[in-house]
């Protein structure tokens, strides 16, 4: 858990632009490596999804992270570390008419942290299928431990509400607007992370004590997004998503993207995204002293920081005679650099100098997706 | 926070309730441009449920990207 977890496997269905049909029987196998900051995060990925009689289909995934973080939070308070997160999926559809029931369940599960999720959402196709309206619940149950303390365990919950509406807007436009509330209750902050304080005593002009974070927390996003496929069979894609949530974190998030089909065979995709957010109201990277308020929270992640991504991606898809058993398959490799700005979290690798003088971290991540797809 | 989140799902329906059947201004056969996988933001889901993982462990906000989201525990 001194990584921070989501749940990824909730498969969803694939709502197909054409109505009335759920979508197509494939298979997917990847592998992922996340490399930045310090943090290697590897492995496979696997994705089957079948359909039985047009009408059910049953789609079953599992994933794996091997991390080997030495971080720059483990490196300035705790030791490098290894260790693995496995997560297996398993979700059921029934398409009625033009209305598509999903049910799903997703299991975690790390030395230190286990998380189940259940998740249900209905889908209605409407107006002539020119409108896909899905409403979504998920609900997960979290179990948090702490290395070498067995004595310790604490529990999260957490529900997430979710709208989701698709329109073809003309023949070459979608437009799509999605509202996700997510709350949370428990435990919600890390058994390891530390804040630092001010303290005359030390050498270094600071100290640590654990994080306190709120038992609660709820928030909001709200995302407007239109794709446009223009002649010679380009796209252009647009997505605004703003946040808000009850710790006083306020989000922006831009992307626009290029994704070029040619040759029946190839695409080709390229996109920027950049996001920016306030901190919570409880962060800081230095407290003027110890227990300086109720809540305490040196997490980056929370604070006022910025990233930007250029991602490119390239997409062939052929017929191989060694694999009949596939109507097609394709093969996919995605390649992501993303930059991490921090605006109020600062790099105590740099020794010597006055407590909160220290430059601003900031780092860049490489991140790579291999994948096989077939269809069958 | 659930009242408005039911008051939204009612308005958001209540137009259905109203109507028939309406007229598309998008016929059916009109619509091969959109079922190209260009414009498939979901082309490969093993693929952007990865993305949204990367994103939502190392970022304060999210949701509201489209597909599912089961939360973080971004502890």
């Amino acid at each position: 858990m001194r990584h921070a977890i989501a749940t990824l496997l909730l498969l969803a269905p694939a709502p197909p632009i054409a109505a009335d049909m759920l979508a197509d029987d494939r298979a997917d196998v990847m592998y992922h490596r996340y490399d930045g900051g310090g943090v290697t995060v590897d492995g496979p990925s696997l994705l089957v999804r079948k359909k039985f009689a047009e009408q059910y289909a049953v789609t079953a995934g599992y994933y794996l992270d091997m991390v080997s973080s030495a971080s720059i939070d483990v490196v300035t308070t705790a030791s490098p570390y290894s260790e693995e997160r496995s997560e297996y999926g398993l979700g059921f559809e029934y398409l009625r008419g033009k209305t598509t029931y999903d049910l799903g369940f997703s299991s975690s599960k790390e030395d230190d942290y286990e998380a189940n999720t259940a998740r249900f959402s209905i889908s209605q196709d409407m107006f002539s299928d020119l409108t896909t309206v899905s409403l979504s619940f998920a609900r997960g149950w979290d179990k948090v431990y702490r290395q070498g303390d067995e004595a310790f365990s604490e529990k999260a919950d957490r529900r997430v509400y979710g709208i989701d509406i698709s329109q073809i807007a003309t023949r070459r436009l979608i437009v799509g607007l999605s509202w996700d509330t997510v709350t949370e209750e428990g435990y919600l902050n890390s058994p390891y992370r530390s804040v630092r304080y001010l303290d005359p005593a030390s050498a270094s002009g600071y100290s640590y004590e654990p994080e306190r974070y709120p038992g609660t927390r709820t928030g909001s996003a709200v995302a407007l997004r239109a794709r446009y496929n223009f002649p010679y069979r380009f796209a252009l894609h647009g997505e605004y998503r703003y946040y808000a949530d009850d710790w006083d974190i306020r989000a922006h998030t831009l992307e626009v993207g290029y994704t070029h089909g040619f040759a029946d065979r190839w695409i080709v995709e390229a996109r920027y995204r950049y996001h920016t957010q306030e901190g919570a109201d409880f962060y800081s990277d230095l407290f003027p002293r110890s227990n300086f308020q109720d809540y305490l929270a040196r997490d980056k992640e929370l604070s006022t920081m910025s990233s930007q991504t250029f991602g490119f991606g390239l997409s062939y898809e052929f017929a191989a005679p060694w694999l009949r058993f596939l109507e097609r398959s394709s093969v996919n490799l995605k390649y992501d650099v993303i930059r991490y700005d921090y605006d109020d979290f600062r790099d105590l690798r740099y020794t010597g100098l006055e407590a909160g003088d220290e430059p601003l971290y900031f780092f860049d991540a490489n991140v790579v997706q291999l994948y096989f797809s077939g269809w069958f | 926070m659930r009242r408005p989140l039911a008051a939204l799902l009612i308005v958001l329906t209540l137009p259905v309730a109203g109507c028939g059947r309406v007229e598309p201004w998008v016929k059916p056969y009109e619509r091969a441009q959109l079922e190209d996988p260009i414009m498939d933001r979901d082309r490969d889901p093993v693929s952007s449920s990865y993305v949204r993982h990367v994103y939502e462990t190392r970022e304060g906000a999210r949701g509201a990207t489209g597909g599912v989201s089961g939360g973080c525990g971004c502890n």
